[in-house]
């Protein structure tokens, strides 16, 4: 049976300008496979211009890749036309960062709901499409009565995200992009929207590629991590041990700053200290180069990826003792 | 000693169309020279409004409605507005969310930070404009270099920086920080911490960050409030809140934190901020509090000081005071 | 995720006329605009259903009489009663504007569409012929186009047509950049993900956004028709035997109307251009502000 999704080799360029050729990698050579069989919740994560969005983008089909291709169920999604194309907008689908702009003002915040239960069929009279909606806001801890015909302004911030997750409920997808769900929501909803996600996962064996520049969700929810910077994999693998024991500096920095809310745990418990990188380097080696605090003259040179052990890997020199691994082959280090 | 912040009974309403908002009902605090406070509180409690008015900053249809802010010995409450001009950035500065959007993008660096200097101390010579800025820019680990730059050639994080660094150039008593590393990555917004940990040092003045990030305030501030519909609920040192949180809402808010141990473990707090414009009666929390009495749904708790200075307003405490 | 059973507090939402008031008070151009529309439209209607309309023609009733009790407005040199000839060259003015309107509105709100949707080379032939066009006095065109006319050609609707000619850009192009903008939104982009196809999203979800824009749009081409064939009739390009205000005056002009004493001929069209042009413009800067989330003050 074909795999659920599969990235092969997807590179994004951006080139602007027809004289000046100038252009920027959003996106380098990944590859990673998910399987249909076997739900799971990959993290994506990276800071901005790390190229998740534009994994987010090419995913959903909004662009198109450079080089490489994305297959769904074995086909390639830029060829998809008419009802195969339709099938896979109903079974991929996203949730949105920002808890307002994905409403449109002019509508009451059913719309959001009744728009794709209408245009997929999933209802056969409107009462049964009442009920689906009411059944999903529920299931996200929303009373119907409370939030349907509403406007979107009238509702809070947690209350809106909450409803583009139901969204997701609604619609049941096979593969669902969930580009920073809770990073503008309050702390004490953010359990509430992630627990959803995960019990989408877990009881309708939804997949989950969950993107994210706070690690400490991505650790609570997902199994496997694959981490971006400027458009390159620099560690990849279980999400235990990258969190616990990352191996790139990279990762390492980033696992090294954010701040815990622990009082034993205090920043810059590792002397890492990041240099001041030149923001528009455009050098061909390793993407960390000019901020890496371990950088060394071979660093000139792409550094490939190095299989640590059974379900991790980093590309950077510090590690090659160990054992190289295609690009392609990444998926076998990332557990479900 | 005496604070060089106190806040007494801040009273701040807004009066839209759809009714009055009481955004701050209230609010007493005071903090010391070299003391860092963390004003930690979700969408709608308060805490932007807060930094606001203290630096009398409020537009109508809000206004300030009672209660004083004296810094250093100042009642800014009761200035007029040229007197309060100067009182800001020269006693309180204020570096608000999104600072580095505010910079102007055809000017360089230095100059707006000589302008700013200007706009005080209108008879600063040139040559001092300059050491002024560059030392400045030097105390929070920017290179000389930067003040002949423009906006657009700086990082998020550099432009944050900068933005520090133009608050600190009057020497203010007192800076309010809010969500000053909301829309930085990780790595940045440790280095914009650190830097402003270090200039806080340097010049001893008292630092208020505004954020929900309870872990940025574990990291960084000596005490924490939690705001709650426009009134602090509980203000206690970092260790105590950390350990030992006293009201429900703080309790909740420390238990929702993830951390490496609990894996999987959520907790999140049922029920919705309440709308400004129609608070509870009596305790604002007592619809989503697990241990809400009686007197909670009629009476308003008094503030309550517990021994060592910590403050809470719950009735849970009325009684031992 | 327990919920107890919590006392969610209620909106009681003010109802939408409260609201509107409301607004209208603080809007304080929309309001007064539309209240000197109201009144003239009150004064129209009134007037097209009481008087005898024939007598807004020449050789209708005795000439040169000063405002009195049979002729509240006076009469003019050719016999025409100036109250009833108010009445019908305020409806025909109001027809003029309105069908030069809803024509240039029509064409810009098609075209900005189109433009903008779809992009590519459409965009490009759209856009430059709107830059094009744009420069180009629309008053010498106009009076060039108008009096090149042969005399009995020139009716209401050609006029009409001579000002939407050179009108539609305006509003192509605002139409466009606002598509342009909402394009990106990201409630457009859940839309696709809700399997919309292009057309509904256009009609779906940008078209009901924009519809302050082309309100306001409208109002604006109005102003501009109306203008435009007062103008026109000024110059004696209009249709010279209705009794358009133009008219009126440019005949008062030519029959020396003040020297003569006739002081009352030229001041009821006067005044009543004045009226209508200051009511297109107080509604137009209103829903200006009302289009513009940035101008609108609080709310």
């Amino acid at each position: 049976m074909a795999p659920l999704l599969e990235f092969k080799n997807v590179t994004k360029v951006y080139s602007r300008g027809l004289l000046s050729r100038s252009s920027t990698t959003a996106l380098n050579n990944v590859s990673f496979t998910l399987n249909e069989n076997e739900p799971t919740i990959m993290t994506v994560a990276g800071e901005s211009g790390s190229g998740k969005t534009t994994l987010a983008m090419l995913l959903l089909g909004f662009i198109n890749t450079t080089a490489g291709h994305i297959l769904y169920k074995g086909q390639d999604i830029s060829q998809l036309r008419g009802a195969e194309r339709m099938t896979f907008r109903r079974e991929v689908q996203a949730v949105f960062q920002d808890p307002f702009a994905v409403f449109n003002p002019f509508y009451t915040v059913d719309h959001l709901l009744s728009v794709p239960i209408e245009r997929f069929k999933l209802a056969r009279s409107k009462t049964e499409a009442r009920d689906r909606m009411a059944e999903a806001l529920n299931a996200v801890g929303l009373r119907p009565e409370d939030i349907l015909g509403r406007f979107p302004h009238q509702l809070s911030g947690g209350q809106r995200q909450r409803i583009n997750v139901a969204r997701a409920l609604v619609l049941r997808p096979r593969l669902l992009v969930a580009d920073e769900p809770v990073s503008m929501v309050d702390a004490s909803l953010r359990a509430n929207i992630l627990e959803t996600l995960r019990a989408l996962q877990r009881n309708y064996g939804v997949s989950i590629i969950y993107i994210t520049h706070d690690l400490t969700t991505a650790y609570h929810i997902a199994r496997s991590i694959v981490v971006l910077y400027r458009g390159n994999v620099m560690e990849a693998g279980d999400v235990d041990s990258v969190i616990k024991t990352p191996q790139h500096p990279y990762t390492r920095l980033l696992i090294d700053s954010i701040p815990w809310p622990d009082l034993s745990r205090r920043w810059g418990e590792t002397e890492l200290k990041v240099k001041e990188g030149d923001i528009h380097d455009r050098g061909a080696g390793c993407r960390f180069l000019a901020r890496c605090p371990f950088a060394m003259d071979k660093c000139q040179a792409p550094p490939p990826l190095f299989r640590l052990n059974g379900h991790q890997a980093a590309s950077c020199y510090l590690h090659e003792q160990h054992p190289q691994i295609e690009a392609e082959r990444l998926t076998e280090l990332l557990p479900v | 000693m005496n604070p060089v912040l106190h806040v007494n009974d801040l009273q701040v309403t807004y009066y839209t169309d759809a009714g009055r908002a009481k955004a701050l009902d209230g609010v007493t605090l005071s903090l010391n020279a070299g003391e860092k406070l963390g004003l930690v509180g979700e969408s709608g409690s308060g805490k932007s409004t807060m930094a606001l008015a203290m630096m009398r900053m409020i537009k109508p249809p809000g206004r300030i409605e009672g209660g004083n802010v004296i810094v250093d010995g100042t009642d800014l409450t009761r200035l007029s507005d040229q007197q309060m001009l100067k009182a800001r950035l020269s006693k309180i500065a204020y570096i608000p969310q999104g600072a580095m959007n505010s910079l102007n993008p055809v000017m360089q660096i230095g100059a707006q930070m000589a302008d700013a200097i200007k706009a005080h101390q209108p008879d600063t010579s040139k040559a001092e404009l300059e050491t002024r800025s560059l030392k400045a820019l030097e105390s929070v680990d920017l290179k000389r270099s930067v003040s002949k730059m423009y906006a657009h050639e700086l990082s998020g994080g550099m432009k944050q920086r900068v933005c520090i660094a133009i608050g600190i150039l009057l020497n203010p008593k007192v800076i309010i920080a809010d969500e000053p590393t909301s829309a930085l990555d990780v790595v940045t917004q440790r280095q914009v911490m650190e830097t402003i940990d270090h200039v806080q040092q340097q010049l001893g003045a008292a630092v208020i960050l505004i954020g929900h990030d309870m872990g940025l305030m574990a990291q960084f501030v000596d005490k924490v409030a939690v705001m709650y519909a426009g009134r602090i609920m509980e203000l206690s040192s970092v260790r105590e809140m950390f350990t030992d949180p006293k009201h429900p809402y703080a309790q909740a808010l420390i238990n929702s934190l993830p951390n490496l141990e609990n894996k999987g473990v959520f907790q999140g707090i049922p029920g919705l901020a309440p709308s400004l414009l129609r608070l509870p009666g009596g305790c604002a929390f007592h619809p989503r509090c697990p241990m809400v009495m009686e007197v909670c749904k009629t009476a308003r708790p008094k503030i309550d000081t517990l021994p060592g200075g910590r403050q809470v307003q719950c009735h849970l405490y009325a009684e031992r005071v | 995720m327990t919920a107890a059973t919590l006392a969610e507090p209620r909106f009681s939402q003010p109802s939408r006329l409260t609201l509107l008031l409301r607004y209208l008070r603080r809007n304080k151009s929309l309001a007064v605009g539309l209240l000197i529309l109201l009144g003239l439209i009150i004064f129209t209607t009134h007037g097209l259903l009481t008087a005898d309309l024939d007598n807004a023609y020449p050789l209708s009733v005795k000439t040169k009489q000063p405002p009195g009790l049979e002729f509240p407005f006076g009469t003019d040199y050719f016999g025409r009663d100036l109250y009833v000839a108010m009445v019908v060259g305020l409806w025909q003015t109001a027809l003029i504007g309105v069908l030069a309107g809803a024509l240039g509105t029509l064409i810009g709100v098609v075209l900005g569409f189109t433009s903008a949707y779809f992009g590519g080379w459409i965009d490009a032939a759209i856009k430059s012929l709107c830059q094009i066009l744009t420069p180009i006095p629309a008053f010498l065109i106009q009076v060039i186009i108008a009096s090149s006319l042969d005399k009995r050609d020139v009716t209401i609707f050609t006029m009409a047509f001579v000002v939407v000619l050179l009108a539609w850009m305006g509003p192509t192009l605002v139409v466009r950049a606002q598509v342009l903008t909402m394009k990106e939104r990201q409630f457009v982009a859940v839309a696709k993900l809700s399997g919309m196809g292009d057309l509904g999203i256009i009609f779906g979800e940008i078209m009901p956004n924009l519809l302050p824009f082309i309100a306001a749009a409208f109002v604006d081409q109005v102003f501009k028709a109306v203008f435009a064939s007062f103008y026109l009739a000024v110059l004696g390009l209009g249709p010279l035997r209705e009794p358009l205000m133009g008219n009126i005056i440019w005949a008062a002009q030519g029959q020396s109307a003040f020297f003569n004493n006739w002081w009352w001929w030229p001041l009821a069209p006067a005044a009543a251009m004045v009226l209508i042009l200051s009511s297109l413009a107080l509604i137009n800067m209103g829903l200006d502000e009302l289009a513009n989330p940035r101008v609108r003050r609080t709310e």
